[in-house]
């Protein structure tokens, strides 16, 4: 018991000090980059390029959402870009080629998405099956159901659906922003709460600390992670429809490795890839830092599209390995 | 009288429950599907000293996937996985062809060598970083690779210079789209390193070293092996194996692109991987499951191509296939399946099952 006491103290305080680190050095990048930004570029120190940021990645922020829940879990989800995609593509053929209203099609393609999820978790789940296997089928699946739909870019000229699209939402001092946005915000504060504050999102991070001691522990752990599956499922087709709203088309090649991005925020976020340690507000820091490092690519105007992926891997370096000292450190 | 009567039956279910099993009788399904639809599909004839026919052709078209697979399979059996061939593969293919558009004679033996060397240089380098950042530094090889994966993809487009790289070198042309002793050069090549391969891990301790890194690093390492260098090692080996199918891809169109060559290689290869029976938890392999299992992916996309369904339903198919033998090699689906049948006549067999696996 004397020994019990003796290592709970020590690490329990540092835990308490290094549990915000990966989210505090996050929002330091963020804010170094903004700075130099700022200092380097003109025009770049204006509020309308944070709003912009977001408007440009309002659906990766949905999307990265989801994936955090699975990631906490210790588990991870490949298909997301590709629901995405599906998610676009069902909504541009359901309002263009057969005249369906936005307010039926919205919802039938968010059943479809979590009803994805929520088979990949059951498969995950009940026969044991690796998660990157199955989500990975899940990708097949959804990306081939594109193609099945149809191999050619479809555009959206819903007349209620462009006018949503092309609503901005004025904020003081001359700023705006798109309804996506709004949308994203209000998924990520839904999904702030339920990580933090309820029963559910206590779960998923037990499970994501130790499957068995949660199943020891008697938490409901086929239902949480079934439920951490659909979830994202149903995070991606939001990001679908979303993605639909900034592009007004349907394409099955939209959202080409958009998994990669969303798993590479959430790590930069600071969310641990072995799951069980993690901030939502971590994921929303990572997704910001990637769309800024594309607002400075293009305001640079010389780097070519492809520097994107290159300080993306660089950062995704440098966190990883910031995270394995972290972790070394505490054990 | 009682041990009489078993041995037949045990040999038989002995067979059926060989790794091997279920993604032969696969490749069979399909071949004969193919039969039905296209009656000469079997034929191999002598044109030119060259061999054609739909077989060749599939060997010939999925050779580079073997390649990756074969490679894959040995990280695969250390308990890791590489993401990253991929991106390998569009490094290596884009290297080479602009090492090759620099020479001032393209035709030169010498001057494509080079190429080669260098583009396989690079791409045993990639491979090494991918190995110390897992062996050496501890990250979980998913996320490693998945870093080599993203940025990789950048640094090729940064060698074409986004652009595609066409060249015009015959002894190029020769490693992806010749011929020689009749047969398809890629074709031998594959033999060649899947002959190696198998010498190295079959007839040496090395396989057995790389099963006991899988199924458990520590007690290895325990045990006086050198699990950190093997796992380098391996990693520098897939990275070679994708390097090697990226030449093969580029020299078959005489061109790099630094965007699409290898797309979604890795996930294919991953396929093959477990589609031949290879655990993804590492500790055991079968480098004759994985070349069936690619094999099987190939002569999949050649039937829809052959059978005339639109080429763009590939992915459905594969999906198929993908959870049909996931749910086929788990053992809690097998048990909840396999249960429900046999509980019927008798509740021993299902017991016998994981005393029997245990020596397999």
């Amino acid at each position: 018991m004397s020994s019990d006491v003796l290592t709970a103290g020590p690490s329990a305080s540092l835990r308490g000090r290094q549990r915000y680190l990966p989210v505090m050095v996050t929002a330091g990048l963020l804010v170094a980059m903004f700075t130099v930004g700022g200092l380097r570029y003109e025009a770049f120190a204006s509020g309308q390029v944070v709003l912009n940021v977001f408007i440009d990645n309002a659906f990766l922020l949905v999307v990265a959402v989801g994936m955090t829940f699975v990631i906490l879990t210790g588990g991870i989800d490949l298909s997301v870009g590709a629901v995405v995609a599906l998610s676009t593509m069902v909504t541009a053929t359901l309002m263009t080629d057969h005249g369906w209203s936005p307010l039926a099609v919205v919802p039938l393609v968010l059943l479809i998405g979590s009803a994805l999820g929520l088979v990949m978790g059951c498969m995950i789940h009940y026969f044991d099956i690796q998660p990157f296997i199955v989500t990975l089928a899940g990708m097949f699946l959804a990306r081939g159901l594109c193609y099945v739909i149809g191999t050619d870019s479809i555009s959206i000229t819903e007349e209620g659906y462009t006018a949503v699209a092309q609503t901005q939402i004025a904020l003081p001092g001359e700023m705006y922003v798109s309804v996506s946005v709004v949308i994203a915000l209000a998924v990520v504060l839904v999904a702030a709460y339920m990580l933090h504050y309820t029963r559910l999102g206590r779960n998923v991070y037990a499970i994501g600390g130790s499957e068995q001691s949660a199943l020891l522990m008697g938490l409901p752990v086929a239902r949480t992670k079934i439920a951490v599956y659909t979830i994202s499922g149903f995070c991606s087709a939001l990001g679908g429809v979303l993605f639909s709203l900034y592009t007004l088309s349907g394409y099955g090649l939209n959202a080409l490795g958009m998994e990669l991005d969303a798993i590479a925020a959430v790590v930069i976020g600071g969310t641990l890839l072995t799951g069980g340690s993690g901030y939502l507000l971590g994921t929303v820091l990572g997704v910001l830092v990637l769309g800024l490092i594309q607002t400075i690519i293009s305001f640079e105007g010389t780097l070519s599209s492809w520097w994107t992926k290159i300080f993306i891997g660089l950062l995704l370096f440098v966190f990883i390995l910031l995270q394995r000292l972290i972790s070394a450190r505490r054990s | 009288m009682n041990a009489r009567e078993r041995g037949p039956r045990v040999s038989a279910a002995a067979v059926i429950r060989h790794r091997l099993f279920w993604p032969a009788a696969v490749l069979v399904l399909l071949l004969l599907a193919n039969v039905f639809f296209t009656p000469g599909f079997l034929s191999v004839e002598l044109k030119d000293g060259h061999l054609y026919g739909s077989l060749i052709d599939i060997a010939r078209f999925g050779a580079p996937l073997i390649l990756v697979a074969i490679g894959m399979t040995l990280v695969i059996a250390t308990g890791g996985i590489d993401l990253s061939v991929g991106s390998v593969v569009a490094i290596s293919g884009a290297l080479s062809c602009l090492w090759i558009t620099g020479l001032e004679d393209q035709q030169s033996v010498t001057g494509v060598l080079t190429a080669v060397g260098v583009a396989l240089g690079l791409a045993l380098f990639l491979g090494l970083c991918n190995g110390v950042l897992v062996a050496g530094i501890g990250i979980q090889p998913i996320i490693a690779t998945l870093i080599l994966m993203v940025a990789g993809r950048g640094l090729a487009q940064l060698i074409t210079d986004g652009q595609i790289l066409t060249v015009n070198s015959a002894p190029y042309k020769l490693i992806g789209g010749g011929y020689w002793l009749t047969l398809p050069f890629g074709v031998l090549i594959v033999l060649a390193v899947l002959g190696i391969t198998a010498f190295l891990t079959r007839r040496m301790a090395l396989g057995l070293l790389i099963e006991s890194v899988g199924g458990n690093a520590v007690a290895s390492r325990l045990a006086g092996i050198r699990s950190r260098g093997l796992i380098v090692a391996v990693y520098a080996f897939c990275a070679l194996c994708a390097g090697i199918a990226g030449l093969m891809i580029s020299s078959n169109v005489s061109s790099a692109d630094g965007n699409n060559a290898g797309l979604w290689i890795e996930l294919d290869a991953i396929l093959a991987v477990v589609i031949g029976g290879t655990s993804l938890a590492g500790g055991r392999f079968s480098l004759g499951g994985t070349v069936l299992g690619a094999l099987v992916i190939q002569t999949l996309t050649t039937t829809i191509y052959s059978i005339g369904i639109p080429p763009e339903t590939t992915l459905l198919f594969k999906a198929l296939v993908v959870t049909a033998v996931c749910l086929l090699q788990s053992p809690a689906f097998r048990e909840k399946a396999l249960n429900r049948r046999r509980r019927r006549p008798q509740a021993a067999p299902a017991s016998a099952d994981p005393k029997v696996k245990v020596p397999a």
